[in-house]
């Protein structure tokens, strides 16, 4: 009877963890009587047992979303994971902007061998919960041209679609000598989570955690702005759009703060802001004309209806009425702004054409620079 | 031998600028008999090197050729080893296959750099010739490889380095440093 009583107890408790995600688990922690007074096996046990019964990471909660920016970092202050580019250091920042550079020479059309060997016999899966192309592809490319072995996993037809939790995955997947994971996933803090679960010699890249954080997109956008605009920290740059929904907006304004960007803004409806965004030099602008005057950059966004209600927004046409961005409203712009665009682009809704193939517009070179940059996020982890 | 030197005294250090003189020489020889000859430093020290020659030898570019791509300390150094090569990218401005090229560099110690450097160069053709011209030879090979040209042979401590640097009036100087533990 008292066993049974027991058991009943665990089950409930176990229950309010599942049902809590995981909040409960660091509350406790702080109050001193969850992490720290389990033993780390236990514990174990405890978060594994709550993965299999909510095989799709929904058990996440913002602090865990949040908490990548400790976790990139191993034990001797390496970079062993990109998670995020809130809170990484500005000199890692740099870091794998200038090897980025280095990696740029290795597609010039002088070199007839436009691959090199650093990560050759290291094996890199791709793991895209949500889907992508450019991502996908260019993370692919990335690998290869770094002799890495590239496995693409499709997810709607693999294991996670009949059930198996994604840690469970991920150790399979381990068990087969993986080295580095590309995790894209709906939910945020799915890759900090896989981050944490790993052993010290894998690696994981966020490439996309709901709407958190896109750390590899935002480098290669800072890399874009510096390759055209050289010193950052004198630049005026404008986000239009979906900016609340957006990891992409996310990882750009916390890395543009750290390069010392001082005059950051945010234009788009009441309902695609953020109701305050606590950094210092941003700024939020409900007209467009305003918040445009005079940048060096303007970064439209997409409207990912796929995150939203109905109703939140006008759509289609209506929204290009109000917010779409026209050469007529681009001309509020220094004359020498760059456009830039994280794509997939929808045209004659946040963008018009002209604009999107216009002079100014520099969205293909993202797409180019997007490769080295993400040769050299994955050669500077693997190292470490 | 070297292995007799202590490790904690200083030997001479070379003279860089006499070295080069010995070395221009030789290459200027060279140039006599193959005119076609291109040649190309290695980043850092070498590509100095490679600028300095090409004007003295009236030659009318050099190719500079940056080894991180290939180094074989990748696992243990990292991209750390990328960004010493401070921002200098391999460019050579001349077509490499067919071409006879000397490559440059100020120290030839263990090989191994020249190895990378052959890798690095044959991704951008198939020479007909690679030839090498170092100031100073260290002579503690790791791997087959021996300098066409050289200003001298060089006895130093184990544990000590040879470092190249150019002053601001363009002559070159080597100091002599201590190896750092990793």
């Amino acid at each position: 009877m008292v066993a049974l009583n027991l058991i009943w107890k665990v089950k409930n408790q176990i229950r309010l963890l599942i049902e809590g995600g995981f909040g409960p688990i660091n509350r406790l922690a702080k109050l001193g009587c969850g992490r720290s007074s389990l033993s780390s096996f236990d514990n174990e046990k405890l978060k594994r047992k709550i993965h299999i019964m909510t095989p799709n990471l929904h058990a996440l909660d913002a602090e865990d979303a949040n908490s990548g920016a400790k976790s990139q970092f191993n034990n001797q202050g390496n970079l062993q994971h990109l998670l995020t580019l809130e809170g990484l250091p500005k000199e890692t920042l740099l870091h794998i902007l200038d090897t980025a550079e280095q990696f740029v020479s290795v597609t010039s059309l002088k070199r007839e061998v436009k691959k090199v060997p650093l990560l050759r016999g290291k094996s890199v899966f791709n793991l895209f919960f949500e889907n992508s192309t450019r991502t996908r592809t260019t993370f692919e490319i990335a690998a290869k041209r770094l002799s890495a072995d590239v496995i693409n996993l499709d997810i709607q037809t693999s294991s996670t679609a009949k059930g198996e939790s994604v840690l469970d995955t991920i150790d399979n997947l381990v068990a087969m000598q993986a080295d580095i994971f590309i995790v894209r996933h709906k939910t945020s803090g799915a890759s900090a989570n896989i981050a944490r679960h790993v052993p010290p010699h894998v690696h994981v890249i966020n490439a996309g955690d709901g709407t958190n954080q896109h750390p590899t997109q935002g480098l290669l956008d800072l890399f874009t702005m510096r390759h055209f605009k050289k010193d950052i920290s004198q630049l005026k740059v404008a986000i239009i759009g979906d900016v609340i929904h957006s990891r992409v907006a996310k990882s750009n304004i916390y890395g543009l703060a750290t390069l010392g960007c001082k005059d950051i803004r945010v234009i788009g409806p009441k309902t695609l802001l953020p109701s305050q965004i606590d950094l210092q030099g941003v700024r939020v602008f409900h007209d467009l004309s305003d918040g445009l005057a005079g940048v060096d950059v303007v970064m439209t966004l997409r409207i990912q209806k796929e995150r939203m209600a109905h109703g939140q927004v006008p759509e289609g046409e209506d929204f290009f009425k109000e917010w779409g961005l026209t050469s007529e409203r681009l001309a509020q712009a220094d004359a020498q702004a760059i456009v830039m665009h994280p794509g997939p682009m929808n045209r004659g809704i946040e963008i018009a054409s002209e604009v999107a193939d216009g002079p100014q517009s520099v969205i293909l070179k993202q797409v180019t620079f997007g490769i080295a940059v993400r040769m050299a996020v994955m050669s500077i982890i693997a190292s470490n | 031998m070297s292995a007799n030197i202590p490790d904690d005294i200083p030997l001479s250090r070379p003279d860089a600028e006499h070295l080069y003189r010995g070395l221009l020489g030789q290459l200027k020889f060279a140039l006599l008999a193959d005119p076609e000859i291109q040649i190309a430093g290695l980043a850092s020290g070498g590509a100095w090197l490679a600028k300095r020659l090409a004007s003295d030898l009236g030659l009318v570019h050099f190719g500079v050729i940056n080894v991180s791509f290939h180094r074989d300390d990748y696992q243990d150094k990292g991209v750390r080893a990328i960004q010493r090569a401070e921002f200098m990218s391999t460019t050579l401005p001349f077509d490499v296959e067919g071409a006879t090229i000397v490559l440059v560099d100020d120290v030839l110690d263990t090989g191994r750099t020249v190895r990378a450097a052959l890798n690095e160069l044959f991704d951008y053709g198939r020479p007909k010739k690679v030839e090498l011209a170092v100031l100073a030879d260290r002579h503690r090979r790791e791997l087959p490889v021996d300098a066409t040209y050289k200003g001298a042979k060089v006895e130093l401590g184990s544990q000590q380095i040879l470092v190249l640097e150019q002053l601001p009036d363009g002559r070159f100087e080597f100091n002599m440093e201590s190896k750092k533990s990793n």
